[in-house]
């Protein structure tokens, strides 16, 4: 059969494993699949955040990594790192450090990085060097390909994918009309 | 948009240029599951995400024992530098000369632009087209549906 081209639904759908911000019960979930090193997604990092300021607490957002590791060489241990932190509950620090500073994402920056948010560098070290969070990286990846994501960065609304622009004005008015009473 | 070539049909044969001195034939890979990629042209934004994308899902389709060809109407010196630039580990063939004669055997041809549709087929083993689609050009189509068609070529588990 020749199927259409209907998007299929985020998979797995958002849930405890999840990096999120705001509450479980707002209204609205904006999911992100990023890659620490694409510039696309470090443009959308400031347009989350504003997003995120503008409907405050009924906005959850969850970030799922999706390394394109061949043409971001840095992207996969980058992800791993951010996954470090958060084994120490600091994902999201990782997470806005390592987006503000896109062009310095090498293994050594990434340790000054851990250091600057006060994780245990030993530890931080440990893991990164045995790849103890490729796993889940790699889980969040085929997740992501199994939901349709096309490129960095993809969202989904309430776990359908968003194909329009991710520009701030286009973004909020996708969020604004799921709010709306249908 | 055309239509392209539907499940059911054995899939039409070629034999085209992945480097200057060498071909690729279709028939080269029976046996096993072949993803056909076409696109409209080496180097523009959406393609490089798509080509990129798969890049980094080779794995996936390696689990099945699929092979993954791109075709687009690009000369192969074009192919072989937008393949070098962005590290791709899958062949890319010229549909070049007669320009597109296998995006129109597939039924993607757009005479309007003279490139090919951004269309996906899943052969099996056999030859025989299982699952198309094709994409508004400027669409991304992802890798859902290429893996969701190999899946379903998978026997059963009798259990």
């Amino acid at each position: 059969m020749t199927t259409s081209g209907e998007a299929p639904a985020l998979s797995p759908p958002v849930g405890a494993r999840d990096h999120a911000q705001g509450p479980a019960s707002a209204p609205l979930t904006l999911v992100e699949y990023g890659d620490f090193e694409c510039p696309h997604c470090g443009r959308a990092h400031p347009v989350v955040k504003g997003v995120q300021k503008h409907f405050g607490a009924r906005l959850r957002f969850v970030f799922r990594n999706f390394p394109m590791a061949t043409i971001h060489p840095h992207a996969e241990r980058a992800a791993e790192a951010a996954e470090a932190a958060a084994s120490h509950g600091r994902f999201w620090e990782m997470h806005d450090t390592l987006f503000e500073h896109q062009g310095a994402l090498d293994d050594r920056h990434l340790e000054t990085y851990a250091e600057a948010i006060g994780l245990d560098r030993e530890r931080f070290l440990r893991e990164l060097r045995d790849g103890a969070h490729a796993g889940r990286v790699r889980e969040d990846f085929l997740g992501g390909i199994r939901s349709g994501v096309n490129g960095t960065p993809t969202f989904f609304i309430n776990g359908r994918r968003h194909d329009a622009s991710w520009d701030a004005a286009t973004l909020t008015a996708a969020l604004e009309a799921e709010l709306a009473p249908r | 948009m055309a239509s392209p070539l539907s499940a059911g049909t054995p899939a039409p044969e070629f034999s085209l240029h992945s480097t200057p001195d060498q071909s690729v034939a279709l028939g080269d890979f029976r046996g096993r599951p072949v993803i056909l990629a076409f696109y409209p042209a080496d180097w523009s934004p959406v393609c490089s995400d798509q080509m990129a994308l798969y890049n980094e899902i080779l794995l996936e389709f390696n689990r099945f024992g699929a092979e993954l060809l791109g075709i687009s109407v690009d000369g192969i010196w074009c192919h072989l530098a937008f393949a070098h630039d962005r590290k791709l580990r899958f062949p890319l063939l010229a549909d070049f000369e007669p320009k597109g004669a296998v995006a129109r055997q597939y039924n993607v041809y757009r005479d309007h632009e003279g490139t090919s549709e951004r269309a996906l087929f899943v052969l099996d083993g056999g030859g025989v087209i299982r699952w198309s689609y094709c994409s508004p050009v400027g669409v991304n189509p992802g890798a859902d549906g290429i893996l969701r068609a190999l899946e379903a070529l998978q026997p059963k588990p009798n259990r």
